[in-house]
Order: structure tokens, then C-alpha cells, then sequence
């Protein structure tokens, strides 16, 4: 519940400020910022069918209200915490141009706003990600965000969550 | 064999209510003096479409109306005519009576023959280019019929009387009597009596329309009675000059000569101009009883979005699972102080599977549905061509999505008829070629792969290339004679495309074509065609799965459940150790009944851990796809059920060896075996799967 109060204050805070809304959400250690607006919703991480001969870090399908909808496991592709799954495990739902992903990461923390001034170019090195696939650092006080480009990312070869156009 | 073709008639009269509310939006849209293409097409393919059904419901009289209506349209269309204001009225009105002939036979109200003869000479004379005369315009009811109409407010004289004009329609001279005695006593009445013996009142009095309806209501239905208020002694009171007709344009029934501002002179005019559309009032009486007796019937079915119905499903799906979870929850409580939470429970379940079987019903229906209206137009046409057709359809009981199977009806209709006129030759010609007299047509369904394919096929003349290509030159297509069949055949499905030498009542207006290819395209499916000159066509039409329901077989390897489509499923069982052999060392073959067949262990191919590693504790599933068998090893059945196919590559990628996905009862995700892929990669007999 309180996700939904936070991003509605949020929300009127971006009405001031032309700054974008990131959802912060953690990976083992580190803590990462994706677009309010490709989040499709939170749920907690149920019972998978796993796919045979897919990587590691595809855990499977779910049955979300009817779609299937495939499911990955962000700690084990970028190798961050330990994978455990229980009641506090979050999935978050994604809607990236109009395809379903579920996106498994150790906990959610909040909505924030960041001004492009807070957002820092991303430095060459010390991230597990691909500079390719980041916005920036987000600084906000004493955190910093890691503001993952998650279009690009879910769309990669990489995650092979799509079919390659060129096939 | 005898059909009840009457069972049709609802869905035909659905689509063609459809089409017509259709045409009449596009007709009510269309800029006269820029006519678009598209729409132009679309309103010829919505007449197209109703003389088709009509003609198999043998509805000759909407046939005629629409075989007409569509050729004029098809000279506009292809720009041999300029559409005028004219066309346009002439279309509505034809829409008119279209409907209002739809309403004769689907409710039995009365057609007003009159209106249909001047809604075809009309028609006739637009089509032979003959600029409405003075008549066909009468019969328009725009400028005739609209002429009563703007007559505003009621104009009072002097007394504070009104002057009404009350045509009444053909009624028995004494009810004409009655009505003129009971009036008199509200006023002063005239009697008029108009060209086709209706009589008209002219009543002069201080009672209000109302009244007068009621009064006339004992004698005839008021909504036969045109009352309109006569205005022309107002205008002589109010002292216009009689002789400035311009201060009322929307009349048009004053003459200059008629000035002496006496009122029955006046009105004479009047009667006269009513007089002079016989043919638009009569209409205009026919409609609405048709549409008092229309509202009177109601609707026996409702057309329902697609979206509609699949949210229910999924709003369903999620009950299930919800009923699931109560279930479980309870299932640890203890039954004796509980008892009556528990049955309440009980019945919860029962009522969540009725529901679920019901909504689930709505959608899935037989191919039959759609192969049974065949035969008999077949027939028919077969009948009218002077051809013998031998009609086969398979695969009847192939279920498929009731969305898509509405959808496939038309173009089928189209295909099939296509075969008849076009595919299959005239017996003494087919004897010529060393064939039988009697053609065969084949319809035939059945799920291949992930898709349902449906096949029209022919043992006829075949397409022929080099007219296609002829003709698709003369239209201006960009096409080279060193082109492949299969591009050369797909030319037929260019908008106006015909090869037929002459335009028949049946087919070779090259719409049909047009309309298969886009509502195939419309419903992510493909149109193939294979044709072999002197042998025959094969229209193959390929739709996705993803709507369709498969009755499936569950098994369990491991700890994980996967769907076998039942249609290729011969048998199971559990093979002796004996009949199961090594093949140099690359794979295993099992021994059923004296046949050999490659085993596919699907843990190895799955990576799953299995209960069992040997086959003869496990079970062996014979699956048979493209006449090549195998032998499925897994760790034990499960059950039988129908599932509805979800596509997994909408969220995801293609997987191999897997078709779909389905929910399950319990909301988990289950994936559908790709049976055709599995039994590819054991041609190899091999451990590692070639499909990955």
C-alpha cells in the first residue's frame, strides 16, 4: 500500500520539478532506479514453470490474470546477492512496449523524483551492468541509484527475452 | 440429404443487419465530390457480402435488389461513373428497402412491393446513366418526402383554429365516413380525395393534434396518419402577399395564379404536391410498421465483442484460482466444526466449474458450425452452373474459437464458391481431359503445428498463370513474367482482380479474393495457394492457435507437468525391458507390436530429473505426427483435459519443442508439447535434441 501513497506524492512532486520518477529497488548490495512508467505492478514472487533449456536467469513463466508471462531473476543474471526465494521476495512487473516481464529483485524500496541535475553520467567502470544499458547515477542525499535503462535491457540479445528481428 | 438451412438465418440476418448499418454509415459519410476509394470498395463489399448470403438463403428478392445495387457501385468503383448526389439517395434508399426486405422475411412484416420496383428502376436507370428524371426523384425521399416537413409551428387564424391536413392511408370508404362524421363535430372538414383514392381532411378547429389523433385511432393506426398543419390560410391571414411565393421556400406549393387567399383553393395545391409522391409515402408507411413490428421482436442473441468474452475467461480463470486457494486453505481444518463452512466451500467449487464450463462454452464451437451450410449451396450452385460437384468436408469436428469461426465463415463462402464456378469444368470438358464428370470439392480442418489449417481444394482447371499474368499487367501491377507461381498466385488477392470472362450472378467480380485475403490477414492468419494447371487448386488458409482449444493429454516428468495435443496420441503403455534396445549406442528404439519405434526420453530432452530414467517404469506415449511414429518416455499420465492455448511468444520467445502454454486449474502455467518438433528430432536418435 504504501508504494501507491508515495507515488501519488511523487507524482505531484514531478508536477513542479521536470524531473523523472524512478522506482528503487535493490540487487543484493546495491540499490537500482527503473522508470515509474514501465512498472506495471509488484506482486510477490509465486511458484514458476520453468522453460527447459533456458538460461539460468529465466526462471520460468507465471500465469499473470490469464497472459503468460515470463520471469527473471535480475540476482542471478548480474550475479548479485543470493537468490533466495520467500515471502519478501518481490517481482516486479514490467510493460515494456507492450510485452509483459516479471523481474525478480531482493526488495523494493520507493518512488523517487530526480532533477537531471541530480543524474550523473555513469562511470566506465564498477558497475555489473553494461554502460550501455544505464541512464546514469542517481544522487539523492546519502544514496545513489544505479538508473538502469530497462527498454534497452529487456530488449537486449542478452536477456534473448525476443526473438532476434533479424531471424 | 435434407439441412435446415432456418437455423443460419439469425447469424445471416446479424451480419447483414451489420453490413447494412455499415453501408448506410459510410454512404451517410461519403464526400460526393471526392469519394474515397476505400470507402467506395468497402460499401461494394457490404452489398457483396449480403447478395452472398442471400443468394445461399435463396432470398431471391434481395439477391435482385443488391446484384443491382452492386453493379452501379462497381461502375463508380472503378471510375466509370462519377458518383453524384444522386447515387448517394438512390444507395440510402435502396438501403431502405434492403432492410425493410430483411424485415419481411425475419419477421414476417410486409414488403412493399412498390418500393422495391422503384428502388431497382431507379437503380436500372442510374446504372444505364440516365440522369434522375423528375419521377425516380419523386420517389427520393429527401426532396419529396422532406417537403411536409418543415412545416414548423401550428399557425392559428384569427379564432384561435388551426387547420389541420390529415392524409389518411387506404382505408374502406365507410371507415372514411365514420372518421369525416366524428371530426365534423370538433370543426369545419373538407374532404379531399388524392390520385391513389386516399382521402385527405382539411380540418378547421381549436383542438389540438392529439385529439384528433385519438379520435382517428378508433378507426385506423395512428401511425398510418399523416397530420400536418396546413398553413396556407395563415399566410393569407397574416397578410403576405399570395403572390411572393419566395417568403416560403420550403414549401414550393404556392402558385402565383392561385393568389385569392380563399383557404380551400389554397390548399388544393397543397393536396397536389402530396399527390404527386405516391411512391415515397407509400415507402415511408411501410417502414414504419416494419419498424414498430422490428421492436416488437426481441433480439434472440446479442453479438458480443471478442474482448468481452475473453475477459471473462480470464476474469473467470482468476476465480478458479482464488476458489483453488479457499480450498486448500480449509482443507486443514477439521471437517466436524467446520462442517458447515466446508459445505458452503463445496459448493463454491461446484459452482466455479459451472461457471468456468459455461463461459468457456461461449466461445468454442465445432468447424461443423461453419461446413454444414455448404452441401446445399453447393448444390445449388452446382445446380445453376450445370456442373456435378462432389462435396467432401473433414475434420468437422475440429474445434475452434467461435470469434475466428464467424470470421471464417465469409471467406470461405467465397472460396468454395470460387471452386465451383471457377475451379471445377463443365462435366463434357472434364471428360475431355480424362477426368471424372462429377469434380470433387474438399473442405477439410485440422490442427497442424501450432495452427489450425483449413483447406478448400479443387480437382478443377487450376489457376492459370499466364491470364493472371495478363491481367495483372493490363491493371497496372507491377509483375514480371520470370515471377514464381506462389507470388503469381497470390496476384488473385489484389482488390478488383477477376480472371473470369464473364461476371456472373455467382462469382468473378474479383472482390471475393479482396475480402478472403484481408479478413484471413484481419485474424493473424495466412492464405496459401497451391495450383497444378489441369489438376486442381488448394486454398490453404492457416490460423494461429492461440484462440483455439485442444483437447490434451497431462503427463508428469519430475516434478513438472506437460500437455500432449490428444490428436496425436495413438496409445500408452508401459513397455517390457526386453523390448527396449540400444541402437549403437546413440539412442534407444522400443518394440510395439512388431514396429520399432525411437524412443524420446523427455527428461533428457528437458533437463528435468526423472522418477525414472528406465522405460519400463516409466510410460511410453506413441505419438504419430506426418506418419512418422515414436515413443515419448515419461514418468506417468496424469489426465485428460481441454485447455485453452496461450501463446507464449506474446510476452516471450519462441521455445523448442513447445507450441503454448495453458493455465491449469490450480492458476499454474503448464506448457504444450510441439509434438511435430519432438518427433523431427528423433529421426536423428540421437541424445542431443537437434531442435536446440
Amino acid at each position: 500500500m504504501s508504494y501507491t501513497t508515495q507515488t501519488q506524492t511523487s507524482m505531484e512532486a514531478a508536477g513542479e520539478s521536470a524531473g523523472n520518477e524512478f522506482l528503487a529497488f535493490t540487487l543484493g548490495r546495491e540499490e537500482y532506479g527503473i522508470d515509474i512508467l514501465r512498472v506495471q505492478e509488484i506482486r510477490g514472487y509465486e511458484p514458476v514453470t520453468r522453460i527447459a533449456n533456458a538460461p539460468d536467469f529465466i526462471k520460468g513463466v507465471v500465469n499473470l490474470r490469464g497472459t503468460i508471462v515470463p520471469v527473471v531473476d535480475m540476482r542471478i543474471k548480474f550475479d548479485l546477492g543470493t537468490p533466495t526465494y520467500d515471502q519478501f521476495t518481490v517481482v516486479i512487473i514490467l510493460n515494456i512496449g507492450g510485452r509483459v516481464v516479471g523481474m525478480v529483485v531482493d526488495s523494493v524500496s520507493d518512488v523517487t523524483t530526480l532533477t537531471p541535475e541530480q543524474i550523473r553520467p555513469a562511470p566506465e567502470i564498477g558497475t555489473t551492468f553494461d554502460t550501455d544499458y544505464l541512464i546514469g547515477l542517481g544522487t539523492l542525499d546519502e544514496r545513489m541509484l544505479i538508473l538502469v535503462d530497462i527498454d534497452k535491457l529487456m530488449s537486449s540479445a542478452e536477456m534473448g527475452l525476443i526473438e532476434k528481428l533479424a531471424a | 440429404m435434407t439441412i435446415d438451412m432456418s437455423q443460419f438465418y439469425q447469424v445471416f440476418f446479424d451480419e447483414a443487419d451489420e453490413l447494412l448499418a455499415e453501408m448506410e454509415k459510410l454512404l451517410l459519410a461519403l464526400d460526393v465530390s471526392a469519394p474515397d476509394s476505400e470507402d467506395l470498395n468497402a460499401i461494394f463489399r457490404a452489398a457483396h457480402s449480403i447478395k452472398g448470403g442471400a443468394a445461399t438463403f435463396a432470398f431471391t428478392d434481395i439477391t435482385e435488389v443488391t446484384h443491382m445495387l452492386e453493379s452501379l457501385l462497381d461502375r463508380i468503383r472503378k471510375g466509370e461513373m462519377a458518383l453524384t448526389p444522386e447515387h448517394v439517395d438512390a444507395f440510402l434508399v435502396a438501403k431502405d428497402v434492403l432492410t425493410m426486405q430483411m424485415d419481411g422475411h425475419h419477421h414476417g412484416s410486409s414488403v412493399d412491393q412498390a418500393a422495391v420496383d422503384n428502388v431497382c428502376q431507379r437503380l436500372k436507370a442510374l446504372s444505364q446513366g440516365i440522369v434522375a428524371d423528375a419521377p425516380a426523384a419523386a420517389a427520393s425521399p429527401s426532396p419529396a418526402a422532406a417537403a411536409p416537413e418543415p412545416v414548423a409551428a401550428p399557425v392559428m387564424d384569427a379564432d384561435g383554429n388551426c387547420r389541420f391536413r390529415i392524409e389518411l392511408p387506404e382505408v374502406p370508404q365507410k371507415d372514411v365516413d365514420a372518421l369525416a362524421a366524428e371530426l365534423g363535430l370538433l370543426g369545419t372538414i373538407e374532404q379531399e380525395t388524392l390520385d391513389d383514392k386516399r382521402a385527405v381532411f382539411i380540418l378547421t378547429t381549436g383542438e389540438s393534434q392529439d385529439n384528433i389523433v385519438a379520435i382517428c385511432s378508433f378507426v385506423l393506426d395512428p401511425d398510418d396518419l399523416k397530420i400536418t398543419y396546413d398553413a396556407a390560410p395563415a399566410a393569407a391571414s397574416a397578410g403576405a402577399a399570395p403572390s411572393t411565393p419566395v417568403e416560403d421556400p420550403g414549401y414550393g406549393i404556392f402558385e402565383p395564379e392561385k393568389g385569392s387567399a380563399v383557404a380551400p383553393q389554397a390548399s388544393t395545391p397543397a393536396a397536389d404536391a402530396a399527390a404527386a409522391v405516391p411512391a415515397g409515402e407509400v415507402k415511408n408507411y411501410g417502414r414504419r410498421a416494419t419498424d414498430k413490428e422490428g421492436a416488437s421482436q426481441e433480439s434472440s442473441s446479442i453479438r458480443v465483442s471478442v474482448e468481452k468474452v475473453d475477459q471473462l475467461i480470464n476474469l473467470v480463470g482468476e476465480l478458479v484460482i482464488t476458489q483453488a486457494m479457499i480450498e486448500q486453505r480449509i482443507a486443514a481444518l477439521d471437517p466436524l466444526h467446520h462442517e458447515r463452512l466446508l459445505n458452503s466451500a463445496g459448493q463454491l467449487a461446484r459452482n466455479t466449474r459451472d461457471l468456468q464450463e459455461a463461459v468457456m462454452s461461449i466461445r468454442m464451437m465445432p468447424m461443423d458450425y461453419v461446413f454444414s451450410r455448404f452441401p446445399r449451396m453447393v448444390r445449388d450452385l452446382a445446380a445453376k452452373l450445370g456442373k456435378k460437384v462432389e462435396f467432401v468436408t473433414r475434420g468437422a469436428a475440429t474445434e475452434l474459437d467461435k470469434g475466428l469461426i464467424e470470421r471464417i465463415v465469409d471467406p470461405l463462402t467465397h472460396l468454395v464458391r470460387n471452386s465451383v464456378d471457377h475451379g471445377i469444368e463443365m462435366p463434357d470438358r472434364r471428360k475431355a481431359n480424362g477426368k471424372t464428370e462429377a469434380g470433387k470439392l474438399v473442405l477439410s480442418a485440422a490442427h497442424q503445428g501450432g495452427n489450425i489449417v483449413i483447406e478448400v481444394s479443387d480437382d478443377g482447371g487450376g489457376l492459370n498463370r499466364d491470364r493472371i499474368l495478363a491481367k495483372a499487367k493490363a491493371q497496372g501491377l507491377p509483375v514480371s513474367d520470370a515471377m514464381p507461381d506462389a507470388d503469381v498466385w497470390q496476384l488473385i488477392f489484389a482488390p478488383g482482380f477477376s480472371t473470369a470472362e464473364v461476371v456472373t450472378d455467382v462469382s468473378g467480380r474479383g472482390v471475393g479474393m479482396d475480402v478472403v485475403k484481408r479478413n484471413i490477414t484481419a485474424m493473424g492468419g495466412t492464405v496459401d495457394i497451391r495450383s497444378i494447371p489441369g489438376t486442381g487448386t488448394t486454398i490453404a488458409i492457416s490460423l494461429p492457435l492461440t484462440l483455439a482449444i485442444l483437447d490434451g493429454m497431462s503427463v508428469k516428468v519430475g516434478e513438472e507437468i506437460y500437455i500432449l495435443p490428444l490428436g496425436y496420441v495413438i496409445e500408452s503403455l508401459q513397455p517390457a525391458a526386453v523390448d527396449v534396445k540400444e541402437v549403437a549406442g546413440q539412442g534407444k528404439v522400443v518394440k510395439v507390436r512388431e514396429e520399432y519405434l525411437p524412443l524420446i526420453p523427455l527428461y533428457q530432452i528437458f533437463a528435468i530429473d526423472p522418477r525414472f530414467e528406465d522405460p519400463s517404469q516409466g510410460i511410453i506415449v506413441i505419438l504419430e505426427s506426418d506418419g512418422k511414429k515414436a515413443a515419448l518416455l515419461v514418468d506417468s499420465l496424469v489426465g485428460q483435459q481441454q485447455v485453452v492455448v496461450k501463446n507464449l511468444e506474446s510476452n516471450f520467445r519462441k521455445v523448442a519443442g513447445i507450441s503454448g502454454a495453458t493455465i491449469l486449474g490450480d492458476g499454474g502455467v503448464s506448457l504444450i508439447l510441439d509434438v511435430s518438433a519432438l518427433l523431427r528430432s528423433s529421426r536423428q536418435l540421437n541424445a542431443d535434441p537437434v531442435f536446440f
